[in-house]
This record gives structure tokens, sequence and C-alpha cells, in this order.
């Protein structure tokens, strides 16, 4: 006999469905099938299925080869390497559970370490616009239950966040939305024809690295001030027209991705857009939301926060939190060659970061844990795997809209395999044995 | 657990009655005891003031919008950091502190128990996650009630029984603590960008008033016989001539009485009084509505308010009244968060400056003194600032400086730009009261505990209450040289004792204590209707699976501390 198991939560993007319904078999050993995911979401269940999984931690060794080693030799090897670095980089947390960031930032604590996420190449931007200038938002719910205008700006949800459309922005039926889909106008915002922009009422077909001038020609707009002729390649009538879908609505939402936080002008694309949000609520309701990729790098950053104060780029090896990102960002510290010591943990900065910071983690010690093989574990002396968080163990973790909900165990990882959170607190305990920490 | 004997200190308790006179306290267990063993550690408290644990009835102190405040202000940090020191965790921020130095900063000034003020009870696992991380103080969180659909629909239909079983389900599945409103109905109207600004006011679509609003949740509160009663911030807060709606919010809990097994007495408090007690028209005519706020009070005895002081600083507001913080960043434009939350409130964020060479502050600042010094019962009235909103709850020790010493609130006066204008507008200068230390005692210890119900337990140092004690270096058998001495005494206690764990000694923090949870259990008649309309709003409007929604498990409240009710008759 199987078990079905409902109401799972998905550990893939930052959309936390919350509704998968996953089969396992009858000793919650095997997990069989996944049922309402999306094919990312599915993918990542059964991935953890895979018969080629690393389930020991491997070490280096001289000659380029693995050499398995215990959960305790990896243990002692990552609290040595901290306690020995003075500028040790503790970087990723986004796909891993808020009990385990808590760990990661006792232990960051103790070996004074720069401690960062994947806002760092992603909604960091974000971030620093908020802090410029405030961020008015809501939860999805309020969408799905009252949105009737709703904008993506510079993203793809169809590809990147499959299921946000028919869950909370576009197709369901909510309170004040009966209608579902027929109730709103979506508008996209994008260089690209994409999955999404076929399905707009208008697609603003943007010049790339314009959204700067676009967000500010609709702020000129929504005050009925002169336009030239076109601004960003869109035509002014065609502004105005969008200008008009915007105020006429009741509630409208700005859904926003990395076409805007990573292209030219960065966070200054950001503080438009917040402030076209602020102008737009002097003529009716408007929330913006970015649309956070990792499943739990929005908890990551409120981690940090209620700990340190600061949502991302801390660096703590002056014994105080301090945080002045392209200081105290990773890609800085590793291209700086400032770092002595890499610790990854829920990420893959190996395929993400530029080559120049790449290349800073091959030359230090390092460890990764991470479930998966990954470029960054091939770059790593340690590749520490770990359960598959969200699968093989539970944890809290927090929607890009900030709403925390607690993930599930569906199935027990395969036997002798830790979860984050056992092995950061080997790690921790140790490492205050070697600092004499209190 | 060890045993303590605090010798010679002016014991000042309103439990008992216990005006100064020296006395030895001993502690045995975790509680207050009449007497211990040979071997018990003896404190010495000559010359001392020794009070139990004081209560903080109403601060934002964990949750999604103190992060958002801490996540949104970098510069709250600057030069506000305190490193890793023993067993403390490093720390920052002045108005919005990290959780660690949160609980440190209390512990500190001798507080055992803080209430966080606003719960959206869809963020239950955040503020809980955040209360775990705040260390030695027992704190709990209001779930908000006032824009809740559920509580809109059935009071509507005057369903109060109804009402009553859906906040006995929320506070069980939030570990909720007491049913808090806030801005009754405008918050929800704020979902189009709209308001209530009057108690009469109706929400749009629902077609309730908040009169309505807050009449029945009063009446399911007493239903239930919760320890606390319903906690208001009620319409129109912070505009000139709010005191009228102050006024018409209170007259609602006429002829309604104290239902509960916990010896609470009143059925309404009034919060942050300070922000709900103007008169006036505009910034120009701005003026004190404090005399007819408290005539109100002192008459009607089911009624308990809380002060929400100014404490003339830099600081950070943040309230679940959504339109509230729209309308002051249009006042003083600096960076606007807001989060609106689905089916149940809404809440934002705004820094705010209160600046003494501005009128309107410095006549907010005498306000916020005024409800105190003119309220007959300090039993029912308690100091707060509203932590962060009017200042940051670090300031208590000036506060208590400026109630406790006319020549410091004089020193302060002449120093306002505007000092003529804070006279003429409020009647601050009248004022010679100088608060006591046994009435400190009942404005921030056995009062608030009366309050939330926890008057068997906190709040006081009769044998069998919880040992929260506090000692503070001030000699109450000398007059006060220096006003200062006050705010410096009671900024860091010589010694604080949290259930029976000496946590601060000499104003250094030496124990982490055994920090819990408050919450209200409440056992309610099974309600089918309500469990099938809550099954029904989570298949159709959240966003989230009821399945999902119970903050569940050791991690969220690793240690708790139920406070049993029965209302299954």
């Amino acid at each position: 006999m199987t078990k079905t198991i409902t109401d799972v939560i998905c550990p893939f993007c930052g959309t936390l469905c919350d509704d998968v319904e996953v089969v396992v078999s009858d000793d919650g050993k095997k997990l069989l099938e996944v049922a309402n995911a999306c094919v990312i979401g599915t993918e990542k269940f059964l991935h953890s299925q895979s018969a080629d999984r690393v389930t020991k931690p491997r070490l280096r060794q001289a000659d380029g080869s693995w050499k398995d080693i215990s959960y305790d030799e990896a243990a002692d090897y990552t609290a040595k390497m901290l306690a020995g670095a003075k500028k040790p980089l503790m970087y990723g947390w986004s796909s891993t559970n808020c009990e385990a960031q808590s760990v990661g930032n006792e232990i960051a604590e103790i070996a004074k370490a720069c401690c960062d996420n994947t806002a760092a190449v992603c909604h960091g931007t974000t971030l620093i616009a908020v802090q410029d200038i405030g961020l008015p938002t809501c939860t999805l719910g309020e969408v799905k239950n009252r949105a009737d205008r709703v904008i993506f700006w510079g993203c793809n949800p169809a590809h990147a966040h499959p299921r946000h459309m028919s869950r909370y922005s576009i197709f369901p039926r909510g309170f004040f939305t009966g209608k579902g889909q027929m109730s709103r106008k979506l508008v996209v915002v994008d260089p690209r024809c994409t999955d999404t922009s076929k399905m707009a009422d208008v697609h603003l077909q943007i010049e790339q690295g314009r959204d700067y001038e676009l967000l500010n020609a609709l702020r000129v707009a929504l005050k009925g001030e002169w336009l030239p002729d076109s601004v960003a390649g869109i035509p002014a009538e065609k502004i105005r027209e969008v200008a008009d879908i915007l105020k006429s609505g009741r509630f409208g939402i700005i859904f926003f991705g990395m076409g805007v936080t990573q292209s030219l002008s960065k966070n200054h694309n950001i503080d438009e857009a917040i402030a076209l949000t602020k102008d737009l609520n002097e003529y009716t309701k408007y929330s913006i939301m970015p649309m956070r990729g990792h499943y739990n790098v929005t908890g990551s950053g409120e981690v940090f926060a209620w700990q340190f104060g600061f949502p991302y780029s801390v660096d703590l090896t002056r014994g105080f939190a301090r945080y002045n990102p392209g200081d105290s960002s990773s890609i800085d510290l590793l291209t700086r060659g400032e770092v002595d010591a890499m610790f990854t943990i829920g990420s893959d900065p190996g395929a993400h970061f530029p080559i120049s910071a790449v290349k800073g983690i091959a030359k230090v010690d390092s460890v990764c844990i991470d479930p998966h093989l990954t470029p960054t574990s091939g770059v790593s002396k340690l590749h520490v795997p770990v359960a598959f968080n969200g699968v093989e163990c539970g944890g809290n973790c927090y929607r890009m809209d900030n709403v925390p909900i607690d993930c599930r165990k569906v199935v027990e990882p395969p036997e002798g395999m830790l979860t984050d959170e056992q092995f950061l607190v080997m790690v921790r305990d140790r490492l205050r044995k070697l600092k004499g920490a209190a | 657990m060890s045993e303590y004997i605090i010798k010679n200190g002016h014991v000042f308790d309103p439990v008992q009655g216990i005006k100064g006179d020296k006395l030895d306290i001993a502690i045995k267990d975790g509680k207050i005891v009449d007497k211990v063993g040979s071997g018990a550690k003896v404190i010495d408290a000559k010359d001392k003031t020794v009070m139990a644990g004081a209560v903080e009835i109403h601060a934002h102190v964990a949750g999604p919008k103190v992060n958002l405040g801490r996540i949104y202000r970098p510069e709250d940090k600057l030069f506000s950091c305190t490193p890793t020191k023993g067993m403390e965790r490093m720390g920052s921020g002045a108005s919005i502190p990290t959780t660690f130095k949160t609980g440190y900063e209390y512990a500190k000034m001798g507080f055992g128990v803080a209430m966080e003020a606003a719960m959206p009870p869809l963020f239950s696992r955040h503020v809980h996650e955040e209360i775990r991380d705040t260390p030695i103080i027992d704190e709990g969180a209001f779930p908000v009630f006032g824009n809740n659909w559920f509580v809109l629909e059935y009071l509507k239909n005057q369903e109060i029984e109804n009402t009553a079983a859906y906040i006995a389900w929320m506070l069980n599945v939030t570990k909720g603590y007491a049913v808090k409103v806030v801005n009754p109905g405008g918050t929800e109207a704020w979902g189009w960008g709209l308001n209530c600004l009057t108690v009469n006011d109706p929400v749009p679509y629902f077609d309730i008033t908040p009169a309505e609003i807050v009449k029945g949740l009063m009446e399911a509160n007493e239903y239930l016989g919760l320890p606390h009663s319903m906690h208001i911030h009620p319409n129109n807060l912070g505009n000139p001539g709010c005191y009228e709606t102050t006024l018409d919010t209170m007259r609602l809990a006429e002829g309604i009485k104290a239902n509960n097994k916990f010896g609470r007495e009143q059925v309404l408090h009034l919060t942050h009084s300070q922000f709900h007690s103007y008169k006036g028209t505009n910034w120009g005519d701005f003026e004190s509505g404090a005399k007819e706020i408290t005539d109100y009070v002192n008459k009607n005895k089911n009624i308990t308010i809380d002060t929400g002081n100014v404490t003339l600083d830099e600081t950070t507001t943040m309230t679940a009244d959504g339109p509230f913080e729209h309308h002051l960043t249009g006042l003083n434009h600096l960076k606007w968060a807001n989060c609106d939350v689905e089916l149940e409130t809404a809440a934002g964020v705004v820094p705010y400056i209160y600046s003494p060479n501005i009128s309107v502050c410095a006549i907010q600042w005498a306000i916020g003194l005024e409800i105190p010094l003119m309220m007959k019962d300090p039993m029912r009235c308690y100091i707060t600032t509203d932590h962060p909103n009017a200042g940051p709850f670090t300031r208590y020790p000036r506060v208590y400086k400026w109630l406790m010493s006319e020549k410091a609130r004089k020193q302060q006066i002449d120093s306002f730009k505007h000092k003529d204008k804070v006279l003429s507008q409020t009647g601050i200068g009248a004022l010679d009261r100088e608060i006591s230390l046994y009435e400190l005692a009942q404005m921030t210890r056995a009062g608030p505990a009366k309050s939330l119900g926890l008057a068997s337990m906190v709040g006081g140092l009769k044998p069998g209450m919880d040992a929260d004690v506090a000692i503070y270096n001030i000699n109450p058998d000398k007059p006060v040289a220096n006003p200062d001495d006050i705010e410096k005494a009671f900024s860091r206690c010589a010694a604080f004792i949290k259930s029976g764990v000496q946590v601060v000694s000499n104003g250094e923090i030496v124990s982490n204590g055994h920090k819990r949870t408050l919450w209200v259990n409440v056992k309610a008649k099974e309600n089918p209707q309500v469990a099938r309309d809550i099954a029904e709003k989570f298949v159709k409007y959240y966003s989230m699976t009821q399945n999902n929604y119970e903050a569940l498990g050791h991690h969220f409240v690793p240690n708790p501390y139920a406070i049993e009710v029965d209302a299954t008759n």
C-alpha cells in the first residue's frame, strides 16, 4: 500500500506552493509520485530518489580525486577551516530552512565571518531600493482576492514561477475577483516575447535596459504632463494608454524580476518602480512585489535581519554587524581576494558568480553543503551532501511575500544522512570549543 | 533551582500594599516564598529599591512589520551596534533593535514580560520565530481581529457566539494571547485605499461600522472570559480632533461587565492613548485633549489605558493601521512601507523624527505626560512608548524621570523652541504631581499584570508568585538630588532575577534565563458552522491551505506557557 501526503510544500521557487500531493511507499522510504506541482517542482521531489546521489561527505585529495569521509571528519574540517580563517565567507542559505540559517548565524558570529545570501546576485538591488524609498506591498492572497490590474515587469513567471499565475495572479477567482482572468487586465513589460507576454492585454516590448525611462514616463503620464514621441521604444500614446489602464483599476500589483534588478540601472530601476506604485496610490490602491527566486531566500533575509539587523551582505569580522553592499557583498569580497575560506550552503555560486569570483573560491579552503552535485561542489575542497530540505526534512520557509510556511518531511533520507541543521550544529559545537566561545 | 534571599531592600509592591518598607524577599524554585534555608544566596539590597519585574503591555518587538523596519532602515543601526560579549549575542538597532538586543535591553531595565501588540495571524510563525530568539523575557502576542473578514461577517449579523468560537480557534492556531483591534474597519477599507475615520463610517462592501465591530468583539471577549480584555487602537489615530472618536469608542464599553476568572476588571484597554487625545482642527491649533480623555477614564472603571509617551527621538513608526502610515508619509515624506494581509489586516512602517524644535512633537510629548499625571488610579494607567512608535522602549527610564520629577519636566519644557505654545496648548505647566515609586510600581508592574489577567503570576512579590524581582540603585530615604539619577538607576538594574534565575548583575547579563511564550488556550464549544466557514475561506480565498496555517511545533514555541480558559459552559 502506498500513502498519499497532502498539503506538501514545494521547496523550489519563491511561490512556495503548499498544495502539493506526494505518494510515498508504505515504509516511507521511497517517493513515488508527485501531483499538483509544476514540472520543476516535481523534478525537485523526484530528484531526491535518484540512484546516483552522493550520500557521504567527500574530501578532495592532492591528486584531485575524492575520498569519502564521515560527517564527523567533515565537521572537524569545516570547524577548523572557519576557526583558522581571518575573513571566511559564508554564502548561500536560500535553499535551506530558517532553523539551519539560525544555527549558521551562530557559527558566523563565532567565526566572525561575512554572511551573504543569494540576494547578492538577485534581488539585493531591490533591498537597496527598499532602503531608499520603502515598499508598499501585500500578500499574494490580496492579489488573488482584489487585483484587477496585474503588471509583470522584467519577469517571466510562465517559466520561472510556473504556478504563480494560476495560484495568485492571473487566473484565480478570488473574493472580489469572481470572474478570474476576465476580471483582470494584464500588462507585461519585457524586451522579449515570452509565454507570459503572450497572455498579456498589453505587452510593452521595451528597448533593453530602458526600464528606468519607461517607469519615469509612466509617472509623467499619470500626471498628464508632456512626453516625447517615444520613450524606451514605446510610443507616447501607448504609454498614456497604459497609464490610464493602471489608474482605472481598483487594486493593482506590479511584480518585477531580474530583468529590472540586474539590468542597467539596477536599484534605481526599482526606486522608480516603487515611486510609480506610490504615485498610483494617490489615485487608487497599488502594491509592488519582487518575484523572489529560491524558495527561502526571503527567509534568509528575514533571519539575518532579526538577528543581525541587515537582510544580506552582512560583515561580522569586527565582532559586530556591518552592512555595505559593494564592499561586504560576496562577489566583491571574492574578486578582491579578501576571502580566505569559503563556506557555501543551499546555493550554487559556482554556476552563477562571474568566473573571477569562482576562481577566488577555488583558491582557498572551501566547503560546499548541498544535496546535489553542482559547479560549486566541483570547485570546493569538501562536499557535504545533506538531506533535501522540504522533502526529507521539514523546516520554516518564507514565501516571496514574506509569508512563513512550515515545510514538511515526506520521505526518509538515505540511511545515515544528516540534515543541514544537524550538520551545522556539529560544526557549531566544534567551533565553540576551538574558539573558546561561551 | 537555586535559592535566593534579597535582604534589606526597600520593597514596593502594590499587590501587598508595601510602600518602601525594609523587607527580605525569599526565592525558591522560581517562586517567591515565605522563607528559604540558610544556604540561600544572599543579595544585599541595602539602600536600594526592590520591585517585581516590570510588565510591558504594548510594544512592537517581534514579527513581520518590526523586521521590515529592520530591513529597510540600515541607518537605524548607525552607532547602535553591540558586539558579542560573553553570553550576549551581538546586537544592533536603536529604535528597532535585533531580537537578542531587545531581550537584553528589557532585562537590563528589569522587565520580565513583554507583549507583542499586533500579530498578523497569517504571519504568526514569523512572530514566534522572533519571540524564540528574544532571550530572557516572557512574551505573548496579540493577534489582530478588527479587520478580519470572519469577524466582519459574523458581527454584521450580531453573531457573538460564532465570533467567540472563531477567536478561540485563532488564538489556538496562532498561539496568541489576546484580542487586538487596530483601526476597526479602517484597515479593511485600506484594501481599497480608503479608511474609516469615525466609529460610524461603514466598511466598504462588508457594510458594518467600527462601532459594531468594537462592541461585538468586547462581547465575544467576555463571552469567552479571556485573561485580557479587548485591546484597542481606535479609528482616527493621530489626527487633530481625534479625541472625539476616542470618546465615542470608549462609550461603546458602557454597560459591559468583565467576565473572567483572572481578576481582570476592564472590558476595554485603550492603547497609546496619547495618540488618541488630540483636540484642534489642524496642526496649527493642535491642542491637548488629555483632560477630556482622562476625565472619562477616571469615571469609567471598566476601562484601562496605556500612555504611548513621545520620547523626542528619531524612531520608526509601525502599525496595523495601514491608512494612517500612508497619511504619515504624506506628512513627513519619509520612506513608506506597507503590507496588506489577505482576509485579516494590513501594516505600515514609516520612520519619524520627534523633534523638540517642532511644536506638534513637543505638544505630543506633553500630552503623553499629562495623561498619567491626570489619571487618578495608577492601577488603570500604564506607561508605554508604544515602542517604537512614540519612542524606543529603551527610553522608559527617561519617561519615568519626567513623571517622577517636576524639575525634569520644567527643564525639558524650557528647552523647547516653542515653549509658549506647548504651555498654551496643553495643561502640562500646571501639573505639579510627581509619581511616587509606589505609583510607578502600579503603573509598570501590578497594573499591567492585572489588566493582562496575569495578576496571580507576575507584577507583585507575594509568596507564590513568579520570582521576577528587580533591584534598582535608588534609595527612597534620600531625596533625589538630580532627576537624571532616576533615569540612570532605571536604565540598568543592580540585579534582576527572572523566574528564580539571576539574569542581570550590575547591569550586565549573566544568564539567558528560561524564556517562555505565553499564550491562551481556550476550550470552546464545538461550532460546526464556524469550522465549516473556516474551511471554506481557506479553500476559496486564502493563499495557504488550512493544514499549513497553524504555528506548530518546537521550533516556533519551544517553551510554551499556556493559560487555560474553559469556555465550554
